[in-house]
């Protein structure tokens, strides 16, 4: 071997950045999504969607089990709750034979369900509420859902918020589209006139002030999900 | 037959668990950083002394709690296969022998090198193998940490399906606490190890680089 020339010194410099480079951008937890962190995300979502039994029930609370409605945290993506725009109506499209169109009027007149399970937020809380609605099963029925529609969006009337969910857990029966939380309308603070709640996917997965629900054939991300937080968020 | 004091495979997961329970015990606590209270929301738990009392900057690692979650999940795959390796080699190699602590051969001994320790008792225990009996009596109470660990990472995790681990640590708020209460006692070994390691610095060359052969139960280290 020659000595070592400025060419050499330069060029293992320049290797070693490089290394340094494809390191950061491998595992950077600033962006959760990109590099092995990506990866693993992807290779744990299989491994939760194989954990995932649509039959499993979530325990069912009783009333005592109920977290103080004081102590139920509510929260906002904006500044401000978004006001229901006038002559609100959901509407159910993508894959489906019958669109719909449906008042808070027409919803109520649906199957009710009522569950009261314990909700899990990603920052670590948990607390325990009644929901009252009507399954998303229900929903996808009476529109007429096509088998290829493997994923739901949800859509908010707040401009930007949306999730969209495996098929799957969608059609959980303890997935509803919810107006009443408690025995009381549903409140400004908690998704009003109508929010998505479950018992099997994280709390942010639960869109509030909904507008559309749209059965597709592929999934697309979510407010949440895009700034980096896990697309399946199954519990 | 003579065998070093650290063979290759205890070395090896030694030191990637080093690195994997870092990370998680970094992220984790960047997770906590989102909600640093025990207990259902308006039902808190009383005899937690730090509600509300976030983790120093200086110990999380991820930076924000997406991030953090990301790198929770995906490196306690290394934890636990790591772990399961180490577990395996234990029990094929017979090493468990030497380093898991038996009541009846390491009871004595560990309350005598406990005394001894305390400086409550002048005379130092006789000498034992590999390790003394209060070492056995801690590794071993680690060994059992780790699992108790992932379990309850595994009920925080899919406290819908896996009902039942999570009704047997009772409860998904009860889970947490567990989940924090091993970090904590993983972190009180860590600082007692350190010190020990500071003291006899040739555990740390062993643990490096083997070690000498030495027939098996030798007295250590003389």
């Amino acid at each position: 071997m020659g000595p070592v020339t400025r060419r050499d010194l330069f060029l293992g410099a320049a290797r070693s950045a490089g290394l340094l480079l494809l390191g950061g951008t491998a595992c950077d937890a600033e962006r959760p999504k990109a590099g092995a962190l990506g990866l693993m995300e992807r290779f744990n979502e299989r491994l939760e969607r194989a954990l995932f039994d649509p039959t499993r029930l979530a325990p069912e609370l009783p009333a005592s089990a109920q977290t103080d409605p004081e102590q139920f945290p509510a929260y906002k993506i904006g500044p401000d709750y978004p006001e229901a725009p006038a002559g609100w109506g959901l509407r159910v499209g993508g894959l489906v034979k019958r669109p719909l169109l449906l008042s808070l009027e027409d919803l109520r007149r649906l199957p009710r369900t009522r569950t009261r399970v314990r909700h899990h937020c990603v920052e670590g809380w948990s607390a325990v509420a009644a929901w009252d609605g009507v399954r998303l099963s229900e929903v996808a029925r009476l529109a007429g859902a096509a088998p290829q529609a493997r994923y739901v969006e949800f859509r908010s009337f707040e401009p930007g918020y949306f999730s969209s969910w495996d098929v799957e857990s969608a059609l959980h029966p303890q997935t509803i589209l919810a107006y009443g939380m408690n025995g009381d309308d549903l409140a400004m603070e908690y998704g009003a006139p109508l929010r998505l709640y479950s018992a099997v996917k994280l709390g942010y997965k639960m869109v509030k002030y909904l507008a559309e629900v749209n059965f597709l054939p592929v999934r697309t991300g979510g407010y949440w999900e895009d700034q980096g937080y896990e697309w399946f968020a199954g519990v | 037959m003579p065998r070093r004091a650290q063979p290759w495979p205890i070395r090896l997961t030694h030191w990637v668990n080093l690195v994997a329970l870092g990370v998680m015990a970094g992220s984790g606590l960047q997770i906590l950083v989102a909600y640093p209270f025990l207990g259902a929301r308006g039902a808190p738990y009383r005899w937690y002394p730090l509600q509300g009392v976030a983790p120093p900057a200086f110990l999380a690692l991820g930076g924000w709690l997406a991030g953090a979650r990301h790198l929770h999940f995906a490196v306690a795959w290394l934890f636990a296969a790591n772990a399961l390796g180490y577990a395996a080699y234990l029990a094929a190699s017979g090493e468990w022998r030497r380093r898991l602590f038996s009541p009846r051969r390491d009871a004595r001994h560990a309350w005598q090198t406990l005394l001894h320790e305390l400086r409550l008792r002048r005379e130092p225990p006789p000498p034992a193998g590999l390790y003394n009996g209060l070492q056995r009596l801690t590794y071993s109470a680690v060994v059992l940490l780790a699992p108790l660990s992932v379990l309850s990472g595994l009920a925080l995790w899919k406290p819908v399906q896996l009902p039942r681990l999570t009704a047997l640590l009772g409860g998904w708020d009860a889970a947490r606490a567990v989940h924090l209460l091993v970090l904590a006692a993983l972190a009180a070994f860590a600082v007692v190890h350190l010190i020990q390691v500071a003291r006899h610095p040739r555990t740390l060359v062993d643990m490096t680089a083997g070690g000498p052969d030495r027939p098996e139960g030798a007295p250590w280290g003389r």
